[in-house]
């Protein structure tokens, strides 16, 4: 979607300026914010890329004025309405009242290390012949999805070269739904900075972008 | 977004979140064991040692090195640094006449794995707007000045390969330990707004 996370170019933000010293959490409710996001993932509701859609999904101004914690525990509260675990009367009560959905799915405390160190590949079999080789121009189609996608706009309608071919995929556009994993040959596309900025750009730049094939077209 | 937290923000965070978790735990669909060992695995193991342990190495190993260009997922696996966030990765070697530079302009993607949870800045608005497109403006304010000529090579994380920038080594480091070399590998070297320096 157009939203207010595709924010590669944008402009008037200000200054990077990182802070000396950062603690990794700046409050002790980011660090609860980090792990319930993360065992509520472990009851299997949603994807990786559902949850991400239900960020960037967050009204534009709150997207962009919110800390990133914050930015997951508004979205944590959405994905578990939709999945039907809790409701917003409960969160105005502050206690449970009515019964979970997947409580057998519960991660233990003895399931995290493995959890957390086995993750969630990717990787899928391919489903044919990869389209594009290396060395190739492409150009990444001029898509406005109105759900969740990870092409950029600032590379929609460059062109560039394929870089590298990675194998397939699982494919965010369609498992952020429950479209399935439906899963794509994905690609390292690098197109020279003055292709995406203009001529004034840094002639030293070069941007890359990781693009499902179906993002690409010959060019 | 802000700079730091305020504090009505703070207080208000902190009963909403508590409330959430009240909410869980009475349903039985979290555990606060299971919490504690999410917020510890990150805070205790998972961090930024990882990944300049894979630097040194590479620094140190020349058969390491080339596995880590080759395949960076399974020699960094290798090293016992797997899971979320680094399952599929690439190693990214600076040069003399290249410098290389992560960002995700869409989310927050990074190589937890190897650097654990990225910092504030990382997630934030002005770096993920302006590293793709004025990538030596950001480089300044993280006091980085390269040669004019110096290729940069920014890479956008939009899909789950994770990238670790492998700095070049400091001079005046021979014959150093690879525990005494991890020391000069920063977090941000390792995302491109940093370089290797002796410590």
């Amino acid at each position: 979607m157009n939203g207010p996370q595709d924010l590669g170019g944008q402009m008037g933000f200000g200054p990077v300026a990182p802070e000396v010293d950062e603690p990794l959490f700046h409050a002790d409710w980011e660090r609860r914010v980090l792990a319930i996001t993360l065992a509520c993932a472990a009851l299997g509701h949603w994807t990786i890329d559902e949850s991400r859609h239900a960020r960037e999904s967050l009204p534009p101004a709150d997207y962009l004025y919110f800390s990133y914690y914050r930015i997951w525990f508004e979205a944590l509260t959405h994905l578990l309405a939709r999945h039907g675990e809790v409701s917003t009367q409960e969160l105005a009560s502050g206690h449970a009242l009515a019964p979970p959905v997947r409580a057998q799915r519960c991660l233990s405390a003895a399931e995290v290390p493995g959890v957390l160190s086995r993750g969630g590949p990717s990787a899928r079999d391919p489903l044919g012949p990869a389209l594009f080789a290396r060395g190739q121009r492409v150009r990444a189609r001029n898509l406005h999805a109105e759900g969740h996608t990870r092409l950029p706009r600032y590379a929609r309608g460059r062109i560039g070269h394929i870089e590298a071919v990675h194998g397939a995929h699982v494919f965010p556009d369609a498992n952020a739904h429950g479209g399935g994993e439906a899963p794509q040959w994905l690609y390292t596309v690098i197109f020279d900075g003055q292709a995406l900025w203009g001529p004034d750009t840094d002639p030293t730049l070069s941007v890359r972008i990781d693009a499902w094939e179906s993002y690409l077209e010959p060019a | 977004m802000h700079d730091h937290i305020e504090t009505s923000e703070t207080e208000e965070m902190t009963a909403r979140v508590r409330a959430l978790e009240t909410i869980l735990v009475e349903k039985c669909l979290v555990d606060p064991a299971s919490l504690d060992a999410i917020i510890e695995t990150y805070s205790e193991h998972v961090g930024p040692q990882n990944g300049a342990a894979v630097v040194a190495r590479a620094w140190s190993d020349p058969a390491f090195a080339d596995w880590l260009a080759r395949d960076a997922t399974a020699a960094i696996h290798s090293l016992g640094f797997t899971g979320r966030q680094g399952e599929h990765m690439q190693a990214l070697f600076n040069t003399p006449d290249s410098h290389n530079l992560v960002v995700c302009t869409l989310c927050s993607c990074y190589p937890w794995a190897t650097l654990g949870l990225p910092p504030v800045w990382y997630k934030s608005p002005p770096y993920r707007a302006r590293a793709v497109r004025d990538p030596r403006g950001v480089l300044a304010e993280f006091g980085v000045d390269l040669p004019a000529e110096t290729r940069i090579h920014v890479w956008d994380s939009t899909a789950e390969l994770r990238y670790l920038v492998i700095p070049m080594r400091p001079a005046g480091t021979e014959g150093w330990s690879e525990g005494k070399l991890a020391t000069c590998v920063s977090r941000n070297a390792m995302i491109g707004t940093g370089l290797a320096a002796r410590p």
